[in-house]
């Protein structure tokens, strides 16, 4: 059991909704400090929601989520943005500013926040990209870069402040092998080195897997398991089974819900 | 839905626009104090505009002498033809043609622009980035929308009566006094005038600056969405511009 000290985030009893449609209905989490914390879940459990929460872009129903013991939602702008600094958020496409460079993308947070003198900002955002294997992409512009490269320059840009968490939202989704191999092994060279916490949110199953410390499966707005990699995967759930395993029928069914059977469907079309 | 139901959505628009509108005024001062931002969108608003407005300004200059001749070539007030491209420009076709070509021009720019940086989640890469969208994006692009819009106008008016438009039909083609064309000009035409044209300019800019970020930061984040947040800017701001014309005009009107 993780005590509040060994935790960056502690979310509970949240519930959280758009309109009738219930996301969570009352969840526990905690991430915890200098680990990689893996969020799986089916496509539409709201796992990408679970981010926008904690970085309190929207508001929960109910329940709370403190970020280093601060409550994000009971803070005034100007106090959540400067908690907002003290986290990254990567988005699934990289969400890169379009008219400005990779250079100047990097750079945006240093000239947003700081005053630091350009010649400290050059170094600054060099080592960033260098740390990332892109310094020799400066210049491209991000509609001339790929996906993969995409992702990994909202790394550097996310880094860029020295944050104590970066949440990754699908950082593997449409990748090649050899992007994900890349993408793997920086999430977790960068954690090491930076010290940071990450939380990664995904549905790549096999490859988050070789790099959490932790593991929490959602479905259904509940936590449907937790622990350590190996303990999640002996889960006795088996809708966690199910999704750990990629099999197409099981509690989760193959074929959505229909109003009338398969049969009567075909006959009623010749009436 | 009851009969109600239109009104009440629309008055509920209408109070979401005031709020962004204040939330941008708030967000005004923090914009002014970075003169580049606001110089880079007067470039992308206003500059790139120019071509559109020059070409558009000479030609309705030119429609307006030709037809305007023909008329008071009848009651032998030929002379009085610079007077009559003159007002009509500077009182009403400048400022409203410039608006509605700048709401096609630059105002569906700036809806498409704001609602694809929504949809590829850049407004929200900043906010978590702990920059405010309002004050990064939307209130430099709102500023540079207000500043351009009186001097396209002023070039508009400049191109329609003077540069190529009227003088050009009139005086070089058919053959109106050169002296006459300039000095009926200055004699109808005050200070008052210019004034006005300038406040209109002024009015439109806003309105159609508000209209276009409001349309674009509003927009389902989505191609369809962002395609109907552009259409909408046109369709709205150019019945905006042409019923506040009306009121401006009523007012002005002595």
């Amino acid at each position: 059991m993780t005590t509040a000290a060994d935790s960056l985030v502690r979310v509970r009893s949240l519930k959280f909704g758009f309109g009738p449609k219930v996301i969570y209905d009352g969840i526990d989490l905690d991430i915890v400090r200098g680990k990689i914390t893996a969020i799986l879940g089916p496509s539409g459990t709201g796992k990408t929601t679970l981010l926008r929460l904690i970085g309190g872009q929207w508001r929960p129903n109910a329940g709370s989520i403190a970020f280093d013991g601060i409550d994000v939602h009971q803070q005034t702008r100007s106090q959540l943005f400067a908690l907002r600094k003290r986290m990254g958020l990567l988005f699934q496409t990289g969400a890169l500013l379009t008219d400005l460079s990779v250079f100047e993308n990097v750079a945006f947070p240093l000239r947003e926040h700081t005053r630091f003198p350009e010649s400290m900002i050059r170094d600054l955002v060099l080592m960033k990209l260098e740390a990332v294997g892109l310094r020799g992409a400066a210049k491209l512009y991000p509609s001339e870069i790929s996906g993969g490269m995409a992702r990994r320059v909202a790394m550097a840009r996310a880094i860029a402040l020295e944050p104590d968490m970066i949440m990754y939202d699908e950082p593997f989704t449409g990748q090649d092998p050899i992007s994900m191999g890349v993408l793997i092994r920086l999430i977790q060279g960068l954690n090491r080195s930076l010290n940071l916490t990450s939380v990664i949110v995904t549905h790549d199953v096999e490859d988050v897997m070789k790099i959490a410390d932790y593991v929490y499966v959602l479905s259904g707005g509940k936590v449907l398991d937790h622990g350590s990699p190996a303990e999640v995967q002996q889960s006795k759930s088996a809708l966690v089974r199910q999704f750990l395993n990629g099999e197409a029928d099981g509690p989760v069914s193959f074929h959505y819900k229909a109003a009338r059977r398969y049969a009567d469907d075909l006959m009623a079309g010749r009436e | 839905m009851n009969f109600f139901t239109p009104l009440t959505e629309g008055l509920r628009g209408l109070g979401r626009a005031t709020l962004f509108l204040l939330t941008i005024l708030a967000g005004t001062p923090a914009a002014l104090l970075r003169p580049r931002l606001i110089f880079q969108q007067v470039y992308s608003v206003g500059v790139l505009s120019l071509i559109i407005i020059v070409i558009s300004g000479s030609f309705i200059g030119m429609v307006l002498a030709l037809q305007g001749y023909r008329t008071l070539v009848n009651f032998g007030a030929a002379s009085s033809l610079g007077v009559l491209v003159a007002l009509s420009i500077v009182r009403e076709l400048g400022p409203v043609v410039t608006a509605l070509l700048f709401a096609g021009r630059a105002g569906s720019a700036l809806a498409a622009e704001i609602g694809l940086m929504k949809a590829t989640d850049q407004l929200s890469g900043m906010e978590m980035m702990a920059v405010d969208p309002i004050k990064r994006v939307i209130a430099p692009r709102f500023i540079a929308g207000l500043i351009a819009m009186p001097l396209l106008v002023s070039i508009f008016s400049l191109m329609a009566i003077g540069v190529a438009g009227g003088h050009a039909i009139g005086v070089e083609l058919l053959g109106v006094d050169d002296g006459s064309y300039w000095s009926q000009i200055n004699q109808a035409m005050h200070g008052a005038d210019i004034r006005d044209m300038l406040i209109k300019a002024a009015v439109f800019g806003l309105a159609i600056s508000w209209i276009a970020v409001y349309q674009g930061y509003h927009a389902a984040p989505t191609s369809e969405g962002v395609s109907r947040a552009t259409t909408s800017t046109v369709v709205v701001s150019s019945l905006a511009v042409l019923a506040l014309d009306f009121v401006l005009t009523a007012f002005m009107f002595h």
